[in-house]
């Protein structure tokens, strides 16, 4: 069997865009990991319950009937609603579960975390049994809900067969996601918050000491992970098409691995294991077979766990004592 | 927290009252079938049969969760693979096609097996490290059953399985000298798994005092102190890993006999390993009594009290079947969660705390050590 450069370049380009989303949640659970040591299980359920609430915006607006530049505001709307929705819950959540929990052990606080994924996974199945025409009425509520195609999937490069296709989607994906991992980069090195976050997350007794107050770091750290899960679950419900109350464990087990693989903790590690997940799993879809493609994925995390816990590139040991 | 807690002059009359909860515990379960007969029967006795079984598992991930105090989210990983041993061991559709109690047997070093073969590599991790390698452990595990059709027979599952077999003299009733226990009766199945549990009991609470489950307790409570003690903290953290795998492939196995089919592989899935968790966490970890009164208080309230509520809720016409509200499913995964955050949040030591010993110095409990330290 030959090698099918043009097959393999086309599931490089998709496991590229579906990496930037992955990377894109990612981020949140290596923010929080590195201020406040937690792996933030219900990042993924965030991130589920952000696309809900989209798909429930474009019913109550009609933006799936949008068209032209109306569009193209619409996504802006979705994009910008869905991450305040998310950042604020993040909040809220951080506000009333973690907080109480700052100095108790580090494992009540990942029990609690796992808690609030099955509140925020059960709150989605409701959420989904709603009796909303965008649902589709009768529909059971555990059922995958379509989401609008509001964004098509018109290639604008290729697009005829034995070519590489490149569509409007991937383009939005990467026109989304870039400019936000920058603006965060700018954010984490350029602004007193971002400073702020730096020393919390290196020492909070000093940092607090200094005159930095804490929580309030703490709580914006959630705020932008939150946010920019929202805006990963915008793009990830347009590109999948469908959404489902489940979707959060998967998303962010994805998420996760690719945060664990670029070294936790890490923004630019974040995105680097988020391009490389998409990759395996475009790859094991398109060569292996996709209903073996999650065991890859976790042999993956297992494997980094075992051989290189720092990621790649994570700090080599992190003693700080 | 500390203060609270019951201090080293108190020790004896404490285990003597856990001691003491077991007993009536006991007693309680072996009066129920005759309260169930005596109220014309109230359908109490076939759902016991699942609480029998969790609290065999809860008290497995007790070791490794209580006793050791490392976070392990795959616990039903290790009880599909005593559902899927006992399975291919006795299905008539493989070679062996063997009984009931070799099976059964057989389930505990398959599962202590497969717990070495997870541990030896990654007992060395951190805490929350170690958490995630079981976890996806247990999604590996759910997807090879899932997808290896030709063995596992996929989402069909494998059956029939044999039920419990007992000598019985053929003019007792047996046939051929032997009792096979049937899926209408559900109360030799309800004593025999009473009598799994008492004696897993047994065991934990000889575990508990014994050389290996000291040295649990110290490697939880420090392991660095432990080692310069001269207690190496990976093998005996390998040990209650194994241990533990060994006890929930057996409850697995007594699973797969009461269902007499492994049903489908996401039947042990994060689910299911998260609702031993809950059991653990809310019974109070590290306690035996405590476990029991979890698995009680989580798995009466899922599979009895929340059923219940609903029937006659339905038969009172406040829900439809149409609502998503409607259906005692749909409410697990909020309880579940309600009962972990309210539960680390007010009471981190559970319903019955278990005895710890009286810490110095820094209020952080055991589980946890400093940042970065490496282990």
């Amino acid at each position: 069997m030959e090698l099918d450069v043009q097959y393999l370049l086309q599931q490089l380009v998709n496991g590229l865009s579906n990496g930037m989303i992955s990377a894109l949640i990612a981020i949140g659970y290596t923010m929080v990991y590195g201020i406040i040591e937690l792996i933030n299980w219900a990042h993924g359920d965030l991130c589920m319950l952000g696309a809900f609430f989209a798909l429930t915006l474009i019913g109550a607006l009609g933006i799936g009937a949008w068209s032209g530049p109306m569009a193209a505001f619409g996504v802006v709307i979705l994009l910008l609603a869905t991450a305040g929705f998310c950042g604020s819950l993040n909040l809220i959540v951080d506000r009333f579960a973690y907080r109480p929990l700052r100095r108790a052990p580090k494992l009540t606080l990942l029990v609690t975390a796992i808690g609030v994924s099955f509140i925020f996974v059960n709150l989605g199945l409701f959420w989904g049994g709603l009796p909303m025409t965008v649902f589709g009425e009768g529909n059971a509520a555990a059922a995958p809900k379509n989401f609008p195609a509001i964004v098509p999937a018109t290639p604008i490069l290729g697009g005829e067969p034995g070519q590489v296709t490149l569509t409007v989607r991937d383009l939005m994906i990467a026109g989304v996601t870039m400019p936000l991992m920058v603006g965060l980069w700018w954010l984490v090195r350029h602004t007193k918050l971002g400073k702020a976050m730096r020393a919390v997350a290196q020492n909070p007794t000093a940092a607090s000491l200094m005159g930095i107050n804490t929580d309030r770091v703490i709580g914006a750290t959630f705020f932008i992970g939150g946010a920019l899960g929202g805006f990963g679950s915008v793009i990830y419900a347009i590109n999948n098409g469908t959404i489902g109350f489940q979707l959060g464990y998967r998303a962010g087990m994805d998420a996760f691995t690719a945060a664990v693989l670029g070294g936790i903790g890490s923004l630019p590690g974040a995105v680097l294991g988020g391009l490389l997940i998409g990759v395996a799993r475009s790859l094991s879809d398109g060569y292996l077979e996709a209903r073996w493609t999650p065991t890859l994925v976790f042999t993956i995390l297992i494997l980094i766990l075992v051989f290189r816990p720092s990621g790649l590139l994570g700090l080599k040991s992190k003693e700080k004592v | 927290m500390d203060a609270l807690r019951p201090s080293s002059h108190c020790r004896r009359s404490h285990a003597r009252g856990s001691t003491r909860v077991d007993l009536l515990l006991l007693v309680a379960a072996l009066a129920l079938p005759v309260v169930d007969w005596l109220s014309g029967g109230l359908g109490l006795i076939d759902p016991m049969k699942a609480i029998f079984i969790y609290a065999i598992l809860g008290l497995g991930l007790n070791i490794v969760t209580g006793f050791t105090g490392l976070l392990h989210l795959g616990v039903a990983a290790f009880m599909a693979i005593g559902v899927y041993s006992f399975a291919i061991l006795t299905a008539d559709i493989y070679p062996f096609q063997l009984g009931f109690w070799p099976a059964l047997l057989l389930t505990i070093p398959i599962g202590a097996f497969a717990g070495f073969l997870l541990g030896g590599p990654t007992l060395g991790l951190r805490g929350d490290y170690l958490a995630i390698v079981t976890l996806g452990f247990g999604e590996i595990v759910q997807d090879v059953l899932r997808n290896l059709e030709t063995i596992t027979k996929g989402t069909q599952g494998i059956n029939p399985l044999p039920p419990p077999t007992l000598p019985l003299p053929t003019a007792w009733g047996g046939t051929n000298g032997w009792y096979e226990f049937q899926a209408d009766t559900p109360q030799p199945w309800y004593y025999l798994f009473l009598l799994f549990l008492v004696l897993v009991v047994v065991a934990n609470r000889n575990l508990e005092r014994s050389r290996i489950g000291r040295a649990w307790m110290s490697v939880r409570e420090d392991d660095l102190a432990s080692k310069s003690m001269g207690i190496p903290p990976v093998k005996t953290k390998l040990v209650a890993f194994a241990t533990a795998a060994a006890i929930a492939a057996f409850a697995g196995g007594l699973w797969a006999s009461s269902l007499s089919s492994t049903g489908e592989p996401s039947n042990y899935d994060f689910q299911v390993s998260i609702l031993a968790l809950c059991i653990v966490i809310v019974g109070g970890m590290g306690n035996i009594s405590g476990v029991l009164v979890g698995a009680m208080v989580m798995i009466g309230v899922n599979d009895i009290v929340l059923q219940k509520i609903f029937s006659w809720m339905a038969k009172q016409e406040l829900t439809s079947t149409g609502s998503v509200f409607g259906s005692p499913n749909n409410w697990k995964f909020l309880l579940f969660g309600l009962a972990l955050v309210l539960m680390m949040r007010f009471k981190p030591d559970g319903l019955i705390p278990a005895r710890k010993p009286r810490e110095t110095g820094s209020a952080r409990s055991a589980t946890v050590r400093p940042k970065g330290e490496a282990s």
